[in-house]
C-alpha cells in the first residue's frame, strides 16, 4: 500500500490565483475575438458618431432649402444663374445641371440639349438679362425635392432613427422578456391571463392608439418611442415564453427548485441566460422594425413632425419617386441597411458569446 | 387536450368583449366625426344623421346598443359604404386578404426555414453569411419599397403580372395575388430565416445531439429527425399572430398593388371615422388571433420533445 | 452533407406554375378596350354611394355623371356653356326669378319609364327632406320655401317653388333673380331618381337601401350600372334606352378606384387604364420634358390658400394678413414645387367663370409686407410669436408648407411651425377654429363666382375662419336680389376685393389638373370643373401605340 506521502509534492514558487470569471466576463472575452462582430459594433458606433457630428460639418442645415434647385443627383453640377435686375442688382439662383432644362422648356428639344451640353462643358450662356455659369456648390448626396443637402438630412434623421431604434427596442426587450419569462415560467392560470392579456394587446388598433397620443400629447416624438415600444414587446413575450416552456422541464431547473431557490432567481439567473440567443436575435429583428413601423406611421402622417426626418421617412419618401430620383430612396435606405447588418454582426457575436453552450465545433 | 382547446375557445368570449370596449371608447375619443368633410353639412343635416346613427345619444348608451348587437353576430352598418353593411365588408374583403396571405406564409416559410436550416449547418461558412445577408436585406427592404420595384419589374417591363386591381383581369398571366404575396413572403421569410438559424444552433449544440453524432446517426436524421423539431420553436411563437396578421391584410402592400383587401379597409376605416367598420374588423383580428395563438401552442407542444409527458 | 431539401423549392415552383393562368399572348387591356369601346379611367378613393342625392364627393360626382342625367348637360367644349339635357326646351321670366321646363318627349329612364315632372318634383321633396342627410341639402336653398321645407317650419311641400303643371312641364319659383340657374340645375343634387325605384327599397327619406346597387339602378343617363366591385372597379355599360343613344359613342365606362398616384401611374403605363386621377409631383417634370403627348395640364375651377383664424392673435389685425399674403412668392412655388402650370393666384376667385375677371390685387412684394408688419407692431418679426401651419397628411401639402415657412422665415423673420394632423383630426381642428393657419382649397361646385364668395358669409357654415363683414354680407344681398348679369358681376368683384383688402387667408395659387391620358381618347376636352359629358367621348380604335416607358 503506497502512502499517500510517496510521491513528492512540488510546490511552485509562485501561485498564481486564477480567478474565477462570470458570465459576462467570459462572454466579453468571446465577444472580442468574434472578427464580424467587432466590425458591426465599429460601424455601429462610427455611424452613430457620424449623426451626431455630421450636420455641423456638412455646410447645410436639414431645413435649408433651395427651390430652384429641386432634386439633384449626389454630386450634380450646380449651375449658377445671375440676374441683373432693373435697379442693377444681382439676383443669384441656383439650378442643377441635370434639371437646367426645366428651365428652357419652352424651347425645342434640340436647342435645350445643346445649350444643357454647353453648360455641362464650363461654359457660359447668357440670354437677356440671365447669365448661366458653373459654381462650386456640390452636394456630396444630392439633394431632395426641395433642395435641401441631402447628406445632412440622411445624418440628422439618423439621430432620430437610431434612438427610436434603440430605446424602443430596450423597452419591449426588458418588458417582453420578464413577462415571456414569468407566463412561462409560472403556468397555469397566471400563464393564461398573462397570455391573453398580451392577445387582446395585439389586437388593439395601433392606428388609433397612436392618433389618440398625439392628439392628447401634442407632436413630441418621445411617445412614439413610447407607443412603439408599447406593441413591440407582445411577440417578444410569446417567443420568450415558448422557450421557457421548453425548457423548465429540464433537470436544471428541477434541481434549481429542489435547492429552494426563489422563482425570481430561477428565473432570471438560470432561465434567462439560456434564452439569450433566441432574446438577441429577435431584437437584432426588432430594431428594424421598429424604425420601419415609425416610417409607416410617418407614412399615414403621424410621425415625425416636418421638416425634421428620419430614415424610415426618407426610405418611404425616396420609394414614391423611385423612378426618378433614385439616390433619394437607395442613400438613406444604404445607411439603414448598413446599421442593420452591423447590428446583425454584433448580434450573431452577441448570442454566441452569451451562449454558454455555443460551441466551437 | 379537448379540455385545453374548448377552454382557449371559450376565452375567445372575454378576449374580443375586451378588445372591442376599449376601441369602442378610444374611437370614440379621437377628434373628427364619420361626417366632417371638406364642404361641411348644414347643422340640420348633421343632427338627423347624427340621429340616425344613434351618434346623438350618451357613449354609454351607444357602447350597449353596439355590444347588444354584436352579441347577434351583427356587426352594423358601415359609414364608408352606404350600401354594405359591416359583415358585407368583411366578407368580401377578407377572401383577397387570405389568399395573399395564404400564399406568402408559404413562400416566407419554405424559403425562411431552409434558408435558416441551411444557415445553421454551415455556421460561419460561406453557406451561412450568403443566405443571412440576403434575409437581413430582405429585412432592409421594406414592403413598400420591394412592392413597387417588383411592380415595376414583373409588370411594365417583362408585362406579365397586373400592377393593380383584383377583379377581371383575365388577360394578364400571373393572378393579381402573386406579386403581392411575394412581396410580403419575402420579408417575413428573412425574420424566419433568422429565427430558424438561431433556433437550430440553438438545438445543435446540446448534448442529445452531440450523442445522436456520436452513434453514427446521419446527418440528415440529425437534422430533420431531431433538430428541427426543437430549432423550429421560436419560429412557431412568432408565426401564431404574425399569420393572423398576414390573413387580415397588410396594408402597405395593398395599396401598392390596390388589392381590395381587409388591410385597406380597417385603415381606411379609422380615418373616415366608420366606428362599426373599425370595431368588426378589430374583432375579427382579434378572434383570428386567438384562434392562431390556440393553433401555434398546440403545434408547439407537439414539437417539443422536452415538453411533452 | 447533402441534406439539402429540393421539396420546398420543387413545391413552390409547382405552385407558383399552377398559379401562371394558361392564356399568355393576349393583348393588354387598353387594345382590347380600345377595339370595345370601353373607356378606363381611375378615380381615385372608393365612392361612398351612386345616389345623386346623398353623394359628396368628386369620383361619386363623375360616376353618377354617366348614370343620370337632369334637365341640362353639359357642353363638351367650354365649362361655362350647358345643352338640353332631360329638357327640350326652356323660358324664364324678366328678373330671372321663374323658370319653365318642358321635357323631351322621348325622354326615359333606363328601365322603359317615361320622365315625367312628377318624378323631378318627387326628387327635390326628397333630397329637401332633412332625415335623408343630403349634403348638399342647401344647394337647393335657392327654391322658395325650400330653407324653411328643410327646417321643418312649413310642412306641406306643394308650399315649396317647385310644380309639375303637367307631365311634361316643370315650373320652379326662386327666391330671388337667378340668372346663373341653368349653371346650377347642371349639379347632381338636381337630378332625379325614379320614385317606384326608390319606393321599392325603402321610405323616400331612407338612406343606405340597396337602390343603388348593380341590377337595382334606375337613371337617365347614357349608361346603366353592371358591375360594382368596391375598391376595384364600377363598370358601366351602354343604356339602349337612353333618348339620344344613337350619338354616344362609347360602349362602356369602366372607373377603378387607385388612391396611391405612383400605382396609377403603373397602371396607366401597364395599358391598364386610359386616364389617371393625377400625377404625383416628381413625375411631372418627366412627363413634360420627355413625354408630352401623354400629359395633360388643364385648368382647374379652384383656389388653393391657407386659412388665417382671425380670432386669435396677432391674426385680428388685417396688416398682418396681408402681410403675410405679400411675403410669399407664389412664381416660385408655382414654377419649382407644383410645377403643374398652375396661376399664381392674384385674387381669390378663380378665372374661367365667363365674364367675371379675375382681380388683380396680390402679388409678392416683401418690402411692403415688411411695412406692414411694422406698422402692425412687429418691426423685422422682432416679438410675432411663434405660430404653426396646419396641414393634414399629404407629400405635396407638406412641401408647399414648408417652402412658405421657410419664406416667412426669410423675408418677415417671423418663427413658423408645421403641424401635421390626420385628415379628420385636421377637419375638425379647421372646423372648430383650433388652429393659427390652415391649409385649404375651395372646389366651384358650378361656373359662377358666388360659389367661391359664399364662403366668406358670416357664420356660412364653410367660413372656418371667423371673419365677419356686414359690409361684405350686404353685397352678396345684393348681387342676389340684381337681375342684370353685368351689373350683378360688378357687385360681386366690390365684394370680393373687400374681402382681399382685409383677406382671412393666404392666396396661393389657382388649381390645374395634372394627370395622364392616352392619346386614344378623344374629344377628352380641357373643361374647369373637370364635368365631361361621356356622349362625345370617342376611342381610337388604332390609336397611336404608347410609347414603352424603358425601364
Amino acid at each position: 500500500m503506497a502512502s499517500a506521502t510517496d510521491s513528492p509534492v512540488i510546490v511552485p514558487d509562485e501561485i498564481e490565483f486564477v480567478h474565477g470569471s462570470s458570465l459576462w466576463t467570459d462572454a466579453w472575452h468571446r465577444l472580442r475575438k468574434n472578427k464580424l462582430a467587432l466590425f458591426g459594433l465599429g460601424c455601429v458606433l462610427t455611424i452613430t458618431f457620424l449623426c451626431l457630428i455630421g450636420p455641423l460639418v456638412t455646410g447645410y442645415t436639414y431645413e435649408q432649402t433651395d427651390l430652384t434647385l429641386k432634386a439633384s443627383p449626389p454630386l450634380d453640377k450646380i449651375i449658377k444663374r445671375t440676374e441683373t435686375l432693373k435697379n442693377d442688382e444681382k439676383k443669384v439662383t441656383f439650378y442643377s445641371l441635370t434639371n437646367i432644362e426645366d428651365e428652357f422648356v419652352e424651347k425645342p428639344r434640340d436647342e435645350r440639349k445643346r445649350i444643357a451640353a454647353g453648360l455641362a462643358r464650363g461654359e457660359e450662356y447668357s440670354e437677356g438679362a440671365f447669365v448661366y455659369q458653373s459654381s462650386n456648390q456640390k452636394h456630396l448626396f444630392g439633394t431632395d425635392a426641395l433642395g435641401r443637402d441631402l447628406l445632412t438630412r440622411v445624418l440628422v434623421g439618423g439621430r432620430i432613427s437610431l434612438s427610436v431604434g434603440f430605446v424602443a427596442t430596450l423597452i419591449s426587450v426588458a418588458i417582453g422578456v420578464v413577462w415571456g419569462t414569468t407566463a412561462g415560467f409560472a403556468g397555469g392560470v397566471v400563464d393564461n391571463v398573462m397570455m391573453r392579456i398580451v392577445d387582446v394587446l395585439y389586437a388593439l388598433p395601433f392606428t388609433v392608439i397612436v392618433i389618440l397620443l398625439m392628439v392628447f400629447c401634442g407632436r413630441n416624438f418621445i411617445l412614439l418611442f413610447v407607443a412603439i415600444g408599447a406593441v413591440e414587446w407582445l411577440t417578444m413575450a410569446r417567443i420568450v415564453r415558448g422557450q421557457i416552456i421548453s425548457l423548465k422541464h429540464q433537470e436544471f431547473v428541477e434541481a434549481a427548485v429542489s435547492l429552494g431557490l426563489s422563482r425570481a432567481r430561477i428565473m432570471f439567473r438560470h432561465l434567462i441566460p439560456n434564452v439569450t440567443t433566441v432574446i438577441v436575435i429577435y431584437a437584432t429583428l426588432t430594431v428594424p422594425n421598429v424604425m420601419l413601423l415609425e416610417a409607416v406611421l410617418s407614412f399615414l402622417g403621424l410621425g415625425v413632425p416636418p421638416p425634421m426626418s428620419s430614415w424610415g421617412v426618407l426610405i418611404s419618401e425616396g420609394a414614391s419617386t423611385m423612378e426618378t430620383s433614385p439616390w433619394l430612396l437607395w442613400i438613406p435606405a444604404a445607411f439603414f441597411s448598413l446599421t442593420l447588418f452591423s447590428l446583425n454582426f454584433l448580434g450573431d457575436g452577441l448570442s454566441d458569446a452569451c451562449n454558454p453552450k455555443s460551441a466551437k465545433d | 387536450m379537448i379540455k385545453l382547446i374548448v377552454s382557449r375557445l371559450l376565452q375567445l368570449i372575454p378576449v374580443v368583449w375586451i378588445v372591442l370596449t376599449v376601441t369602442f371608447f378610444l374611437s370614440k375619443s379621437i377628434p373628427g366625426g364619420p361626417f366632417s368633410a371638406e364642404r361641411q353639412v348644414t347643422p340640420e343635416v348633421k343632427q338627423k344623421l347624427d340621429e340616425y346613427y344613434g351618434l346623438d345619444k350618451s357613449l354609454l348608451e351607444q357602447y350597449v346598443h353596439y355590444i347588444a348587437r354584436v352579441a347577434h353576430f351583427d356587426l352594423g352598418p358601415s359609414y364608408t359604404y352606404q350600401t354594405s353593411s359591416v359583415n358585407e365588408v368583411i366578407a368580401r374583403a377578407f377572401p383577397v386578404s387570405l389568399q395573399i396571405g395564404t400564399l406568402a406564409f408559404i413562400i416566407a416559410l419554405a424559403i425562411g426555414v431552409t434558408a435558416g436550416v441551411v444557415a445553421a449547418i454551415y455556421k460561419n461558412q460561406i453557406w451561412d453569411y450568403l443566405p443571412m445577408s440576403l434575409a437581413m436585406a430582405g429585412i432592409c427592404v421594406p414592403t413598400f419599397v420591394m412592392g413597387p420595384i417588383l411592380a415595376v419589374y414583373f409588370g411594365l417591363t417583362l408585362k406579365i403580372a397586373p400592377v393593380s386591381g383584383w377583379y377581371g383581369l383575365d388577360y394578364a398571366p400571373l393572378h393579381p395575388m402573386i406579386l403581392p404575396a411575394v412581396t410580403l413572403g419575402l420579408f417575413y421569410a428573412a425574420y424566419i430565416a433568422r429565427l430558424t438559424r438561431g433556433g437550430m444552433l440553438d438545438v445543435l449544440n446540446q448534448d442529445f445531439i452531440r450523442t445522436a453524432r456520436a452513434k453514427g446517426v446521419p446527418d440528415r436524421d440529425i437534422i430533420f429527425k431531431h433538430a428541427m423539431r426543437g430549432g423550429l420553436l421560436p419560429v412557431v411563437s412568432f408565426l401564431g399572430p404574425e399569420f393572423a396578421g398576414l390573413i387580415s391584410g397588410s396594408f402597405v402592400v395593398e395599396k401598392v398593388f390596390n388589392v381590395p383587401g381587409l388591410g385597406q379597409e380597417f385603415i381606411k376605416s379609422v380615418f373616415n371615422r366608420d366606428y362599426p367598420l373599425i370595431l368588426g374588423t378589430v374583432a375579427f383580428f382579434a378572434v383570428l388571433i386567438v384562434v392562431f395563438n390556440l393553433l401555434a401552442d398546440l403545434l408547439q407542444s407537439a414539437m417539443d420533445p422536452r415538453t411533452r409527458k | 452533407m447533402n441534406a439539402r431539401p429540393f421539396f420546398p423549392a420543387v413545391t413552390a415552383a409547382l405552385l407558383v406554375f399552377s398559379l401562371l393562368k394558361l392564356n399568355a399572348a393576349t393583348p393588354p387591356a387598353l387594345e382590347e378596350a380600345n377595339r370595345r369601346k370601353i373607356l378606363l379611367i381611375c378615380e381615385g378613393t372608393e365612392p361612398r354611394t351612386l345616389d345623386p342625392h346623398i353623394s359628396q364627393g368628386v369620383p361619386e360626382h363623375h360616376i353618377i355623371m354617366g348614370l343620370m342625367e337632369g334637365l341640362m348637360e353639359h357642353d363638351p367644349n367650354d365649362q361655362s356653356k350647358r345643352l338640353p339635357g332631360l329638357a327640350d326646351r326652356w323660358e324664364h321670366n324678366e328678373d330671372y326669378s321663374v323658370w319653365k321646363f318642358h321635357l323631351r318627349d322621348n325622354a326615359k329612364w333606363s328601365n322603359g319609364d317615361l320622365v315625367t315632372a312628377q318624378d323631378f318634383v318627387f326628387s327635390y321633396k326628397r333630397i329637401l327632406t332633412a332625415t335623408l342627410g343630403a349634403p348638399y341639402i342647401d344647394a337647393l336653398y335657392i327654391l322658395k320655401g325650400a330653407r324653411d321645407y328643410a327646417a321643418g317650419k312649413i310642412t306641406d311641400f306643394n308650399e315649396v317653388g317647385v310644380k309639375a303643371l303637367d307631365d311634361r312641364d316643370l315650373q320652379f319659383e326662386l327666391i330671388g333673380p337667378t340668372p346663373y340657374f341653368l349653371s346650377a340645375i347642371l349639379h347632381t343634387s338636381w337630378f332625379p331618381v325614379h320614385p317606384a325605384t326608390i319606393l321599392k327599397f325603402g321610405r323616400m327619406d331612407e338612406r343606405d337601401t340597396k337602390w343603388t346597387r348593380p341590377g337595382n339602378y334606375v337613371g337617365t343617363g347614357p349608361f346603366i350600372l353592371k358591375i360594382w366591385k368596391e375598391n376595384d372597379v364600377i363598370e358601366l355599360v351602354r343604356n339602349p334606352l337612353y333618348w339620344d343613344a344613337a350619338n354616344v359613342k362609347l360602349n362602356g365606362i369602366n372607373f377603378y378606384s387607385i388612391e396611391n398616384y405612383d400605382t396609377q401611374e403603373r397602371a396607366f403605363q401597364a395599358g391598364q387604364l386610359h386616364k389617371t386621377q393625377e400625377l404625383s409631383l416628381d413625375k411631372i417634370p418627366y412627363y413634360r420634358r420627355e413625354h408630352p403627348e401623354l400629359i395633360r395640364i388643364d385648368p382647374y375651377e379652384g383656389a388653393y390658400f391657407y386659412r388665417i383664424n382671425v380670432k386669435r392673435k396677432p391674426f385680428d389685425n388685417p396688416k398682418v394678413r396681408l402681410a403675410l399674403n405679400l411675403a410669399i412668392d407664389r412664381e416660385s412655388i408655382v414654377k419649382n414645387i407644383t410645377r403643374g402650370k398652375q396661376k399664381p393666384a392674384t385674387g381669390y376667385v378663380p378665372p374661367g367663370m365667363g365674364d367675371y375677371e379675375p382681380l388683380d390685387v396680390i402679388h409678392y412684394d416683401p418690402d411692403q409686407a415688411r411695412r406692414l408688419l411694422a406698422e402692425a407692431g412687429y418691426p423685422n418679426g422682432n416679438g410675432f410669436p411663434k405660430f404653426n401651419i396646419l396641414i393634414n397628411t399629404s407629400q405635396s401639402h407638406r412641401t408647399v408648407a414648408e417652402a412658405i415657412q421657410q419664406m416667412w422665415k426669410q423675408e418677415l423673420n417671423i418663427d413658423v411651425g408645421i403641424e401635421n394632423q390626420e385628415w379628420k383630426v385636421y377637419l375638425d381642428s379647421q372646423n372648430s377654429l383650433n388652429y393659427d393657419v390652415s391649409r385649404s382649397g375651395w372646389i366651384g361646385d358650378f361656373m359662377d363666382p358666388v360659389t367661391f364668395l359664399s364662403v366668406w358669409r358670416t357664420g356660412d357654415g364653410n367660413n372656418n375662419t371667423g371673419w365677419s363683414n356686414p359690409e361684405y354680407d350686404k353685397l352678396l344681398d345684393q348681387a342676389a336680389q340684381t337681375a342684370d348679369p353685368q351689373k350683378r358681376f360688378s357687385i360681386l368683384h366690390q365684394a370680393e376685393q373687400l374681402w382681399l383688402s382685409e383677406p382671412s387667408g393666404v392666396l396661393l395659387y389657382w388649381y390645374t389638373l395634372v394627370y395622364n391620358l392616352d392619346p386614344s381618347v378623344k374629344n377628352w376636352n380641357p373643361l374647369a370643373l373637370d364635368d365631361h359629358n361621356y356622349k362625345f367621348i370617342d376611342l381610337e380604335e388604332n390609336g397611336i401605340p404608347k410609347l414603352s416607358l424603358a425601364h
